[in-house]
């Protein structure tokens, strides 16, 4: 479970995100929506860590994100916007990397590699080095990376960037597979369809506040819309006109 | 340190596999120094060798006019042809590049001579053609050698002393030891073995860093719960290492130069035997991790790998600094001077070379300095790490 806390974060003169709260449920998709620019990337990042807040905070299974970094680190995988990989490294090793990073044994890094290939349908290219592969090829062994710990919680920021039909529709498998297992989805996006069909709570951001939250159905309810896009998008301008409102999240 | 550990084997890995780097890093970079220095070396040798065993190639107009001389100049490495008696044909054949030099020997030389009067030659040359101005210096001081001996002759045939014609007498002593000689050489064999290491490691710490964050790998692993330290430690760990594989191999490359280049012939001494080299090799090491954080750190503020390299090409120079002023002011290695960084290898190298005794306490001295001032590096590097600009 992810829970975050009236968190706010100003770079400079600009107010990226202000008095972000809300939950990440185990065993739901949480999409966080919103425009380009919305502080949705900054929010992410300082869920897993790697920005520190201004005010607020997050807590991950109950652990501080800052404080208890390490602990609360350990877990959650991640799926950062950049997914760069080593190119000179086979998928394989790269996913070994993180593997040890962590601080597992190297037997179970292999055996877990192993099953990721298999469900994310990589094992043909497993030993092949990933200077070549296609954007799809490289958000697998990513998301294998991200996953290699068999972290509780999941953070995704815009993974079905660049990916073709196939790919989205792997991903889209794995994410409704991991929610099954319990655990806790939390991914971004700016593609209203993929919220629509993935998620089971959403959290609308613009310009850097939270504008609605709640379950697709709740969030088109609550607007009078007469499907996610429109209030998505009634949404949107009644924060542009009124500064924001927030829905509560029940 | 599980982590360091898996970062450094990571990095030395990916490094390996890398062939355009590698060749550059362990081939190019270490090499160059040993083949610059033997090409340059040959270079002067050939030179000053072929300078001295040349003969020198003059026109003589007149031969018959003083044989003697012609003789004496003969038997002094001249190898003399025929040429014009009259000035202006011998400045036409100098000016025409037909010859270098040319010595007219007047008809009158013979009765002058005999006279005991100053015996007039003329020597046409072109002052402004370096060629002909060594030939006309070596003809000169054959001549007035030539001159001498007879002064010395008519002297002694008069019942003079011949020191009463030489006033002053000049006697040249020479300080510089054959060694001494090679120093402008050997600071340069050290600058080469410093910079060699420094290339070495010079794309893995742009790698590691600037590279990291624009592939886009960067984030994912910040978000690891693994220390900075880590990280950061075990790249430079690993920087560290192909460094020290570079310093090796640059070693090995000097010492299979030192063997093809006689610098005995140059008057200079300076043997380079394998025990030397594993000499240098401990006197370097320490350099290897300060280099390594010195280049990490200003990698990490580097936006790209090309700014990396623009930056880095700046580092590459920083440690001919201390060099170039040690050689201008002719430091000797005193104690307070082992506390420079690059300086102090430069000063310990050299004394190696020169035959002198290393005394423990300068290696001491040299190998703490520098690893305290790459341990502070480290650690700026580690809290480089720690902003959050860092991600880009």
């Amino acid at each position: 479970m992810i829970e975050v806390e009236s968190l706010s974060k100003r770079f400079g003169a600009i107010q990226a995100v202000r008095e972000v709260a809300f939950t990440a449920r185990d065993g739901e998709i949480t999409g966080l929506l919103g425009p380009n620019g919305a502080g949705k990337s900054s929010t992410l990042r300082m869920v897993y860590g790697v920005l520190a807040p201004d005010a607020g905070r997050v807590r991950i299974d109950g652990m501080e994100v800052h404080g208890e970094t390490a602990a609360a680190r350990a877990r959650i995988g991640v799926l950062p916007h950049a997914t760069g990989l080593y190119g000179n490294l086979t998928a394989r090793e790269n996913v070994a990397y993180y593997g040890a990073l962590h601080g597992l044994p190297a037997a179970r890094v292999r055996a877990r590699t192993e099953t990721l290939a298999r469900t994310l349908e990589f094992q043909d290219v497993l030993d092949r080095r990933t200077k070549g592969f296609s954007q799809g090829q490289r958000i697998k062994v990513a998301l294998a990376r991200a996953l290699v710990h068999d972290p509780q919680n999941l953070v995704l920021d815009e993974p079905t960037n660049g990916l073709d039909v196939m790919a989205v529709r792997t991903l889209r498998e794995l994410l409704r597979a991991l929610r099954a297992e319990g655990r806790c989805i939390l991914f971004s996006s700016h593609v209203m369809q993929e919220v629509a069909a993935l998620c089971d709570r959403v959290v609308i951001i613009g310009a850097g506040r939270v504008l609605a939250a709640g379950t697709p159905e709740a969030v088109r309810a609550e607007r009078g819309a007469a499907n996610l896009e429109e209030a998505f998008l009634d949404v949107l301008q009644a924060g542009g006109r009124d500064g924001g409102t927030s829905v509560g999240e029940e | 340190m599980r982590a360091l550990l898996t970062v450094f084997g990571k990095e030395f890995r990916e490094n390996l596999r890398d062939r355009r780097t590698l060749w550059s890093a362990l081939l190019f970079g270490p090499l160059f120094g040993p083949l610059l220095f033997s090409l340059m070396v040959s270079k002067i040798l050939d030179q000053n060798v072929a300078q001295a065993d040349k003969p020198v190639k003059v026109a003589i107009g007149g031969e018959d006019h003083a044989p003697n001389l012609v003789e004496f100049l003969k038997a002094h490495g001249v190898e003399a042809r025929p040429g014009p008696v009259a000035e202006a044909d011998a400045a036409a054949l100098v000016r025409a590049g037909k010859a270098q030099a040319v010595l007219v020997i007047p008809a009158q030389f013979g009765a002058r001579f005999a006279a005991g009067e100053p015996a007039p030659v003329q020597l046409v040359a072109d002052s402004t053609d370096a060629e002909s101005r060594k030939t006309t210096e070596r003809l000169r001081a054959l001549l007035s050698g030539y001159g001498a001996g007879i002064v010395q002759a008519r002297l002694q045939v008069r019942g003079v002393d011949p020191r009463l014609a030489m006033a002053v007498a000049v006697d040249d002593v020479d300080v510089a030891t054959p060694a001494g000689r090679a120093v402008l050489v050997i600071g340069m064999m050290t600058y080469f073995v410093l910079f060699a290491m420094l290339m070495g490691g010079l794309y893995l710490a742009i790698d590691t860093t600037a590279g990291e964050r624009e592939r886009g790998s960067l984030e994912a692993l910040l978000a690891l719960p693994v220390p900075r330290a880590a990280l950061v430690g075990g790249k430079i760990f690993a920087t560290a290492a192909y460094m020290s594989l570079s310093l090796a191999i640059s070693l090995a490359g000097f010492v299979t130069a030192f063997r093809f280049v006689h610098l005995d012939r140059l008057g200079m001494t300076a043997n380079l035997s394998p025990f030397t080299a594993l000499e240098f090799f401990a006197i370097c090491l320490p350099f290897a991790p300060l280099g390594a954080a010195l280049m990490a750190l200003v990698a990490s503020f580097a936006k790209s790998y090309r700014e990396g390299q623009t930056y880095l090409s700046g580092v590459l120079l920083v440690p001919t600094l201390p060099i170039a002023f040690a050689s201008i002011y002719a430091l000797k290695a005193h104690r307070p001077l082992m506390l420079i960084p690059s300086l102090s290898q430069h000063l310990l190298m050299t004394r190696v070379l020169r035959g002198e005794p290393l005394e423990a306490l300068d290696v001491l001295v040299s190998a703490a300095s520098t690893l305290a001032l790459a341990a502070l590096l480290v650690g700026l590097t580690v809290r480089a790490w720690r902003r959050e600009r860092m991600l880009g």
